[in-house]
């Protein structure tokens, strides 16, 4: 017995850290900076809110100009497009960056400076000089390789109901904020050990994938993805340039004929977003909740 | 009361499994210029609790992750009853290991983890729920089967990946270094826990460990490692008592280091004669090897020892004492008998009367 009750004893839960009493001189900095963030964000956005709402006639408040965001002509063209691009530039993302980091963090860990320094390059370089040269190769190819698959290859990129062009110049945009969501989980996690540990439980390599490394990336992916999402729904010069109507680019087209509409579209947009961020939060928290219930 | 009865079993298939024995073979392991492995031998037989100990870079972790797979040996191979499983991915090797770092699944609850094995082969929910609970019996952890790893404490953990490791019915249990993490009380309890249920299954173990009092405390024999290569391997007493190197002797136990001289086989200090154990060195100025239990000091005003320092652990309490050529010792005495034995006073310090071992008078590198 005594054997026992020593045993138990040995998984005692340490005693709570005792938590330090907040002090009074910074909370008040706290709220003055909050304060002057708050307005900074709040102020243009309210101002945006009060123009689409304001009923000039009769005076008080209409949502009349939300109430047309759905039947504008090529919205619902333009956002599902935006969509689309935004999903495919996410599962494409995390196809190529997952095993990456993967594979850097277990197996080629000198590579990291180098996959680093690789992925800190659309943010080095402008995004007008990457469009640019896209549509140099976009101009030349087809006739280059005119009359071989290639040709046609080049053709279906630029289609411009899902222009997969898009989705590669935006995988490679997105590359910084997947590759440091995705390290910043790894470098968080004893990813080395846990995937060890299942493949001396007998795991395959697709099933510690799988199994192991997924859900313990899993907040890392999910703020890759949204990061990915945010940046294909806002994304306006790539679109631009190369002529394709997405999202943003439709708003910049009605802005001139309908500006009340595409501001609304614009504040609808930015709620979209919100929406989206929340319901990843919410997805993160209920799995949380249930590991910590 | 019934997680007692159940853990003074363990599961019926597990006991029944005779321990298998290990080889390794001429194991050559090289990081760049290090040499971590150089040709390393070791048999282990069936149902045997060897402990690897060394220094760290000695090889004991790379050894063991040569055993488990997660390391390819450069040369020689690695025999688990009498098959040669050098080129067999970790996956497939059946093997059973607690790591240093916790390495619970953090998605998984405790009763998951300890079933994953059972669920990569595919086995059922309720052989996989019953042996999950039957492991967790084992361990004393039936009832945080629900729980999740980062709601346990160390302890815990390791224990429930020890449950984890057993619940596949390994041929082999790898440890390594799983005590280090976790505070002095916990390590004893669960190293004792550990080698409990190794006894009750018969499974053949290796332990890796820098911890000389863990290595003695739980091994059948314990392998000392430096530089790659096996230095001695034999039973806890007998390394202590009759290590076959200095090396063996410095690391393993408190050793004093003193000045002596090798003279028709035998050695002279402190002021006296002893027979020399062991291989003797060449004639001339030699270190005397001597355990702290092996030197009897006795107050004594006219003595050329002066006690530094005091130091009660219960039964026993250790003296440092200066020597007047500028070295200190250290010595057991019995508490019983060490009361005037203060900071300041005068004593003589004398070798037992038994061998010595000896060490040539450089120092021992590594």
């Amino acid at each position: 017995m005594t054997s026992l009750t020593g045993v138990a004893g040995a998984g005692g839960v340490a005693p709570e850290t005792p938590v330090r009493p907040g002090r009074r001189g910074p909370g008040a900095w706290r709220f003055a900076v909050l304060a002057v963030l708050g307005l900074y964000f709040i102020v243009p956005i309210g101002a945006s809110v009060w123009f689409t709402v304001r009923d000039r006639r009769n005076g008080g408040v209409t949502f009349g100009t939300y109430a047309q965001i759905p039947g504008a002509e090529g919205f619902a063209d333009a956002f599902t497009r935006s969509l689309l691009l935004a999903v495919l530039t996410v599962v494409l993302s995390l196809l190529l960056m997952v095993p990456t980091v993967v594979l850097v963090e277990l197996r080629l860990p000198r590579l990291r400076t180098a996959v680093e320094l690789l992925t800190l390059m659309p943010l080095v370089l402008p995004p007008i000089a990457l469009v640019v040269g896209v549509r140099s190769v976009l101009a030349w190819a087809p006739d280059y390789f005119l009359n071989t698959p290639l040709a046609d290859a080049f053709f279906a990129l630029q289609e411009p109901a899902l222009p997969w062009i898009l989705v590669l110049v935006y995988v490679v945009l997105a590359l910084p904020f997947v590759y440091r969501a995705l390290d910043a989980g790894v470098r968080g996690s004893d990813l080395k050990t846990l995937t060890e540990a299942a493949r001396n439980l007998g795991a395959s390599w697709p099933r510690v994938l799988v199994s192991v490394v997924l859900p313990v990336l899993r907040t890392s992916v999910l703020n890759a993805a949204f990061l990915t999402l945010a940046l294909v729904l806002g994304e306006f010069t790539v679109a631009a340039i190369l002529g394709f109507e997405t999202f943003p680019t439709w708003i910049v087209r009605i802005s001139g004929s309908a500006p009340k509409l595409s501001v609304a579209v614009s504040v609808l947009s930015l709620l979209i977003t919100w929406a989206l961020l929340l319901l990843i939060s919410a997805l993160d928290r209920r799995r949380g909740a249930k590991e910590n219930s | 009361m019934t997680a007692v009865s159940a853990r003074a079993v363990g599961p019926a298939d597990l006991r029944q499994r005779p321990g298998v024995a290990v080889r390794l073979e001429g194991l050559t392991r090289r990081y760049g210029s290090v040499l971590a492995l150089d040709g390393l031998d070791l048999d282990i037989a069936g149902g045997e609790f060897v402990a690897l100990l060394g220094p760290s870079g000695c090889g004991k972790t790379t050894a063991l992750r040569a055993i488990a797979g997660f390391d390819r040996p450069d040369g020689g191979r690695v025999l688990v009853d009498g098959r040669d499983v050098t080129d067999v991915p970790a996956n497939k090797r059946d093997m059973g290991m607690v790591f240093q770092a916790y390495s619970l699944f953090p998605n998984l609850t405790v009763a998951e983890n300890v079933a994953f094995g059972l669920r990569v082969r595919g086995r059922d929910k309720g052989e996989r729920r019953g042996r999950a609970t039957e492991l967790l019996e084992l361990v004393g952890l039936a009832d945080r089967a629900q729980r999740y790893p980062h709601q346990l404490s160390g302890g815990q953990q390791q224990r429930v990946a020890l449950a984890r490791a057993l619940a596949v019915a390994p041929q082999v249990l790898l440890l390594d270094e799983p005590l280090s993490a976790l505070d002095a009380q916990v390590r004893v309890q669960l190293r004792e826990e550990i080698r409990r249920i190794q006894l009750e299954l018969g499974i053949t173990t290796v332990f890796v460990t820098h911890d000389q009092a863990e290595a003695l405390s739980v091994a059948d024999r314990v392998g000392v490692l430096r530089a790659g290569r096996l230095e001695q391997i034999a039973g806890p007493d007998e390394l202590y008592e009759r290590p076959a190197t200095a090396f063996v002797a410095e690391f393993v136990g408190t050793m004093n280091r003193l000045p002596a001289r090798l003279t028709d086989g035998a050695v002279e200090l402190l002021g006296t004669r002893r027979p020399v154990t062991g291989a003797a060195p060449a004639a001339g100025p030699v270190v005397a090897l001597i355990r702290p239990e092996s030197l009897l000091v006795q107050a004594d005003a006219a003595g050329p020892g002066r006690v530094v320092t005091r130091t009660f652990s219960g039964a026993s309490t250790r003296l440092l004492v200066a020597l007047p050529d500028g070295s200190e010792v250290r010595v057991d005495v019995a508490s019983a008998v060490s009361q005037d034995l203060t900071p300041g006073t005068a004593v003589t310090v004398l070798p037992a009367d038994r061998p010595v071992l000896v060490a040539p008078a450089e120092p021992i590198p590594g």
